[in-house]
């Protein structure tokens, strides 16, 4: 086994796999714009409906790539760490579901018309409504097979609650638009959904960084991290809150889009040593850097047909999941 | 089916196993194999008599017999022609019995004829015509001559063929006063219907776009029957109209992703014609209307006449209001 890259190193490294993905995402399209105009018109305005392609359909989904990708990759983390389990992913354990849901009853309702706000708030309180429920039922202390049971209840749970919401809607569209909700995609978001979801992504972030002193504590076990100082309550609220305001952002606008959450930080936690709070920025580079590849791939592999992005994430994301499934039998049986 | 738009109609085909079906296919006026009425034939009648109990199960066969049927002739129509999206007709769909186009209903009405669409409702139909009654089905028109064909083909099985002929004659008037000087500009126009979907070549749509003396962006960039005309390429076909679907009252996602801000540009430039889905639905006397209200903001556009056409009467104010 080769020595593992010094911590700033990685994140560099990562950083850098960022902004490259991010410069191919605001190049692929189906518009089919050459490097250099694409450049003037994002850069300098060459070119009125350039121009509007650039700044208007693929900035903001660029943007929102990079920004969702964090936020999975990073609640992936947290959750993993917090509830000390390595299946355990916003996706997975129905938290995306229920910020589904939430987001569902604003846009269905007509609500979110009214009054704009209340999709990424009831979003999130359904992500945050989840996130209570299940660390009540598997708690910090629950074993790994009750915890991904319980998400396997409440994903379903809210799946056939979205589902049965589209399809009672009067509006012959909303059926139609289940995928979205399962699956996820950026197609067509504009900068009125970046700023709708980036503050609450921004403050879950926030969130989810305090909890990673921690979360490293918490390695230790629990009366090992009280003697520490650390705040088992407080602790425990930042991960609930953090993981709900950013995923329930993310998911209102982008719909619920899985496995980010747990691939992520799976394939960086050798690299940074297994501790908590060095995983999570790396985490959160990591999503980034998968969400913005995938949103590149749909593009590439079919342009006109807005192939959901949950469809690619799964494809990788199940196997691997199962891999994981292989290797932890032994705890789970 | 015939639905409002190209997602609906796209589901509807797909649904009857008819998705490959596309433009002209469709404009032929569909032949019934007409099979040898059994010997439980519910309501016998003469050769040449009119028939007196029609019963019409599709949004497009109920407009057309509504508009011809003799006072009390018609007996029911199905449930979408009292739906204020799709039916251009719905104010006097209120005078008749409603159907949803199910056999056990249908069959306690002892219709002697039923009108349907061939894409419509295929299970009743096969079970209407196994039990004995007549049946007719009009294909969807996706051209004008198929709504000539379809008006004359109603008026013969009403026996109302002189009001047949006036109607198509009066429709005809329309199209030819709405008819672009043949040297007037041809603005481009871009049809924004949900989730990105376009009508290209083979549509009624498209029919309506060009007769009212426009070219259709979507069927410009090789889109033939419907399909998805991304945002990016849209916006780089720099459309000078822009010809919107009319939303649903409970919004959806994809009809939100028709106020995009990259058309806010292109739609202050131009203006926007709410799409009145009602009469883009299905072709018949009313298309023509459509047409005359698209080639009045074709006019005010190019500055051809009168200016203040920009916008057809009501259909766009509801669309705001909605």
């Amino acid at each position: 086994m080769t020595r593992p890259l010094p911590y700033p190193w990685l994140l560099a490294a990562l950083g850098v796999l960022v902004a490259a993905l991010f410069c191919v995402s605001l190049l692929v399209g189906p518009a089919g714009l050459g490097f250099f105009d694409s450049l003037a018109a994002l850069l300098a305005g060459r070119g009125e409906a350039e121009t509007l392609v650039m700044r208007e359909i693929r900035a903001p989904r660029a943007v929102l790539g990079l920004m969702i990708g964090a936020t999975l990759g990073l609640s992936g983390a947290a959750l993993q760490g917090y509830l000390r389990n390595p299946l355990a992913e916003p996706g997975l354990l129905g938290v995306t579901g229920a910020a589904s849901l939430g987001a569902v009853a604003a846009i269905y309702s007509g609500l979110s018309l009214i009054f704009p706000l209340a999709l990424p708030l009831m979003a999130l309180g359904g992500a945050g409504l989840a996130s209570m429920l299940l660390i009540g039922l598997a708690g910090a202390r629950g074993g790994a097979l009750t915890l991904i049971l319980a998400g396997v209840a409440l994903s379903a749970l809210c799946g056939a609650l979205t589902a049965l919401a589209l399809n009672l809607s009067p509006n012959p569209f909303a059926a139609t638009e289940i995928m979205f909700w399962m699956m996820g995609s950026l197609s067509d978001r504009s900068w009125t959904h970046v700023g709708l979801a980036a503050p609450f992504m921004l403050a879950g972030w926030a969130a989810l960084g305090f909890a990673g002193r921690g979360l490293d504590a918490l390695t230790l076990g629990e009366d090992a991290a009280a003697s520490l100082g650390v705040r088992l309550d407080r602790l425990r609220l930042a991960v609930v809150l953090g993981a709900a305001a950013s995923v329930g952002a993310a998911t209102a606008v982008a719909g619920g889009i899985g496995f980010v959450g747990l691939v992520a930080p799976h394939l960086l936690r050798r690299a940074v040593g297994a501790r908590p709070a060095r995983l999570l920025p790396a985490a959160a580079l990591g999503g980034a850097a998968l969400l913005l590849a995938a949103d590149i791939a749909v593009r590439l592999i079919a342009p006109e047909r807005d192939l959901k992005l949950g469809v690619l994430t799964a494809l990788v994301g199940a196997p691997f999941f199962l891999r994981l499934v292989l290797s932890t039998r032994r705890r789970l049986a | 089916m015939n639905l409002p738009s190209g997602m609906r109609r796209a589901a509807a085909m797909t649904l009857a196993g008819a998705a490959a079906l596309a433009g002209a296919a469709l404009a032929v006026p569909a032949t019934d194999p007409a099979p040898g009425a059994p010997a439980s034939a519910p309501a016998p009648r003469g050769e040449n008599e009119a028939p007196r109990r029609v019963v019409s199960l599709n949004l497009c066969t109920d407009q057309l017999a509504m508009l011809l049927a003799a006072p009390g002739q018609l007996l029911s129509v199905s449930s979408m022609a009292s739906d204020p999206h799709v039916s251009a007709m719905r104010d006097r769909a209120g005078a008749f019995a409603v159907n949803h186009g199910r056999a056990e209903e249908i069959f306690l009405m002892r219709p002697d004829l039923v009108l349907a669409g061939t894409y419509t409702a295929r299970e009743t139909v096969s079970m209407l015509r196994r039990l004995g009654f007549r049946v007719e089905t009009f294909a969807p028109e996706a051209d004008f001559d198929a709504i000539r064909a379809n008006i004359r083909r109603m008026g013969a099985l009403l026996g109302r063929e002189a009001q047949a002929e006036a109607m198509a004659a009066e429709m005809d008037a329309r199209l030819e006063a709405a008819r672009p000087a043949p040297d007037a500009p041809r603005p481009l126009a871009a049809l924004l219907e949900a989730a990105s979907w376009s009508s290209g070549a083979g549509t009624l749509a498209h029919e309506i776009v060009t007769a009212a003396g426009l070219r259709n962006l979507g069927a410009e960039l090789g889109i033939t029957g419907m399909a998805r005309l991304p945002l990016e390429r849209l916006v780089m076909g720099a459309p000078d109209l822009l010809i919107a679907a009319r939303p649903y009252t409970p919004p959806s996602l994809s009809e939100q992703g028709m106020r995009h801000p990259a058309l806010d540009p292109l739609q202050a430039r131009a203006g926007r014609v709410a799409l009145s889905d009602a009469r883009w639905v299905c072709g018949a006397p009313f298309t023509a209307e459509a047409v005359a209200d698209l080639s009045a903001a074709r006019r005010a556009l190019t500055g051809e006449g009168r200016s203040a056409a920009l916008v057809p009467a009501a259909p766009a104010a509801n669309a705001v209001a909605r």
